[in-house]
């Protein structure tokens, strides 16, 4: 058996997540050394055509073309996997989902006849099958790498989807919620960053999205007993994740 | 001075604890107490008496910690913090073993486990009973964890009665505390004002010959009598209770109380409570394979009941609402606890309700049942 072949693709995004996987440098070379890098145009313009064993993807998708691109993605590979925020909730080009994008079009741009986009910038998931989704605004390059070491050897891949609390807490942080009255998201987004923010005396920006069965409301409600204005707590929802169910959900029932 | 006896009282000036824990290091043990941290007071090494939180107290509130300023020099001034000892004893994410794959099938490679000589400054009397209902957990019965059993075998044990209680302790009615009567090496009553002195009692042989190490003087009888007259007004200070008679009884009899459905429209889930809390004990394995799948980590991670893939079974989670995630919690620690260890499984030290992010408090919720009962206990 050759050695398994992996693409990376690229949707609507900044290149972060991509980076971050640039940014393994050390493991990278193991990484080379396990499977073929076929397709990765952020390294290399050498590419290898289809199929592929594993497809990343980055990105959310946001014009007609992209939705008839991810479909032939999806059809080359065997398992799709969508790694960081925009790919797997929207991204922060989501914010348009809750405007009216031609009304930006005409603003921002001089000749928006020009721009070929679609009303909503939305989840790869919503227009294919994804095998796996990893979270992160960034990713977690640790993530990506357990990631793929996992489908390689046909195991689960060892990502919680419980709180950033729970890796705030072993990490031997101070909750800086309940020390310092500091408004943090990390009770209901899902672990991943290694609770870096609070780490740093700062709050959770929610960068890895909803956790599992997350209570925004009773997170909400909490931050206003704090004394945060109500349209601060919409916006804190309203970030990299915006358009990530839960995040959507409380940010709108906030808003009404 | 001459030999020193188990229930010895003697008198350590602040010289004298910093003798205690230099003669402590000499010997080889890694001495972890309290320490200033960012916000809260946490545990860590200390080397000297300054190290230790010197002026430092707090205020604590349901889902609420401030440190402040106490305007004296008492170094075991405050009340418990977020860190536990169970962070030292059992820690957050420890290796279990590695293996290799071999053409017949595999082979470990690693599972011995260097165990630290730890002494622990500044135990409290509800965390020494916390370190007790651990020992229960992870080394009765036929199946002991030799990680626990090496760490806590060598781990030398200091407690500080508290003289003051927190607002959110409830030692006095679980019996835990506020003062420690056995079970320690060492332990000490701090006494500040006029002259800072530590009563010190003896509680074992390790203990007696650290002590005879060091400089102490005989404890005259209004010196005793001081000591303790603080840590009775502890006990009366207590800032919260629970009424644990027929606990298990009313727990059991309401399982679809409505309360559980109130307090889970409150829980996160987030699972704080439960990894603050110094009796929890439960992980989870993680196995992590090299790239080419030749050899193989485990790995044991805190987990809590309140994550779901603590209840994971094939097909989904067992405890799938957040309802029946924070009753599992609840009904633990105060109820099939008794009937798993044969004592309730919570020792009042109150931290899961200060550092809950939305300030659930164990003893509200246990107090709304009780009133409100199916069948009254
Ligand atoms: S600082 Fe934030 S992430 Fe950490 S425990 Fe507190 S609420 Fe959770
Ligand atoms: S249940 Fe709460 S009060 Fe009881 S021992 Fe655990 S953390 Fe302390
Ligand atoms: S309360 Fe939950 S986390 Fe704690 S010991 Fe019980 S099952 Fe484990
Ligand atoms: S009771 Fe509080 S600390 Fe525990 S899981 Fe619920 S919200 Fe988190």
């Amino acid at each position: 058996m050759g050695k398994p072949k992996i693409a990376v693709w690229k949707f609507a995004s900044c290149d972060g997540c991509q980076l971050s996987m640039l940014d393994l440098e050390d493991e990278l070379l193991e990484i080379a050394d396990h499977v073929e890098i076929a397709y990765f145009l952020e390294a290399s313009r050498a590419v290898v055509k289809g199929p592929y064993d594993i497809s990343l993807v980055e990105g959310s998708v946001s014009t007609p073309e992209e939705v008839e691109r991810i479909r032939r993605v999806r059809r080359m590979s065997k398992y799709l996997i969508t790694i960081g925020a925009c790919a797997t909730a929207g991204g922060i080009q989501a914010l348009r989902n809750f405007r009216n994008v031609r009304e930006f079009m005409s603003i921002v741009y001089a000749k928006p006849e020009y721009i070929d986009t679609l009303e909503k910038s939305t989840p790869i998931s919503h227009h294919v099958k994804v095998d796996f989704e990893l979270r992160g605004c960034p990713i977690n390059k640790y993530q990506l790498l357990e990631v793929l070491n996992a489908f390689l050897n046909g195991r689960k891949p060892n990502i919680p989807s419980y709180s950033v609390c729970m890796e705030c807490k072993m990490r031997g942080n101070v909750c800086v919620m309940v020390a310092k009255g500091i408004p943090c998201l990390g009770p209901v987004t899902q672990a991943g960053c290694g609770a870096i923010c609070p780490s740093y005396q700062r709050g959770c920006y929610g960068c890895f999205g909803p956790k599992e069965t997350p209570n925004t409301g009773s997170l909400s409600d909490w931050w206003m007993r704090l004394g945060v204005p109500r349209e601060d707590v919409v916006r804190a929802f309203r970030g990299f994740n915006a358009y990530a169910e839960e995040f959507r959900k409380e940010g709108e029932r906030l808003g009404e | 001075m001459g030999k020193l006896n188990i229930g010895d009282k003697v008198i350590l000036s602040p010289q004298g604890l910093q003798q205690l824990i230099k003669t402590l290091w000499e010997e080889g043990y890694t001495v972890i107490g309290p320490r200033l941290g960012d916000g809260a007071i946490v545990y860590g090494e200390v080397r000297s008496i300054e190290d230790l939180p010197e002026g430092w107290g707090d205020e604590q509130e349901a889902g609420r910690y401030r440190l402040r300023r106490r305007g004296d020099k008492a170094l075991f001034g405050y009340n418990l913090g977020p860190d536990s000892w169970k962070r030292f004893l059992h820690p957050p994410r420890i290796l279990l073993w590695k293996a290799e794959k071999t053409p017949k099938g595999f082979r470990i490679t690693h599972n011995g486990h260097e165990a630290p000589r730890y002494a622990f400054l500044g135990v409290r009397a509800c965390e020494l009973h916390a370190i007790r209902i651990q020992d229960k957990v992870f080394l009765q019965g036929r199946y002991k964890d030799p990680i626990y059993m090496s760490r806590r075998a060598n781990t030398l044990i200091i407690t500080v009665n508290c003289t003051e209680a927190g607002r959110t302790c409830f030692c006095a009615s679980m019996g835990t505390g506020p003062k420690a009567h056995e079970g320690f090496d060492i332990s000490l009553t701090e006494v500040t004002g006029d002259e800072h002195y530590f009563l010190a009692e003896v509680g074992s042989e390790r203990g007696s010959e650290i002590l005879e190490r060091i400089e102490y003087r005989a404890a005259a009888r209004d010196e005793v009598s001081e000591a303790e007259e603080r840590v009775s007004r502890a006990a009366e200070s207590m800032g919260r209770s629970l009424q644990t008679e027929g606990l298990k009884e009313l727990l059991y009899q309401n399982y679809e109380h409505p309360r559980w459905d109130e307090v889970a429209e409150r829980c996160l889930t987030c699972g704080n409570c439960t990894l603050v809390c110094p009796t929890c004990f439960c992980t989870t394995v993680e196995e992590v394979t090299s790239l080419d799948g030749g050899s193989s980590e485990r790995w044991r991670v805190w987990d809590s009941c309140f994550s779901l893939q603590f209840s994971y079974i094939h097909g989904g989670s067992v405890r799938a609402s957040p309802k029946s995630r924070y009753r599992q919690w609840l009904t633990h620690k105060l109820a099939t606890w008794q009937d798993q260890f044969g004592e309730i499984g919570c020792v009042g030290c109150g931290r899961c309700i200060t550092w809950c992010p939305v300030g659930i408090d164990i003893t509200e919720e246990v107090k709304a049942i009780r009133e409100n009962a199916v069948k009254k206990v």
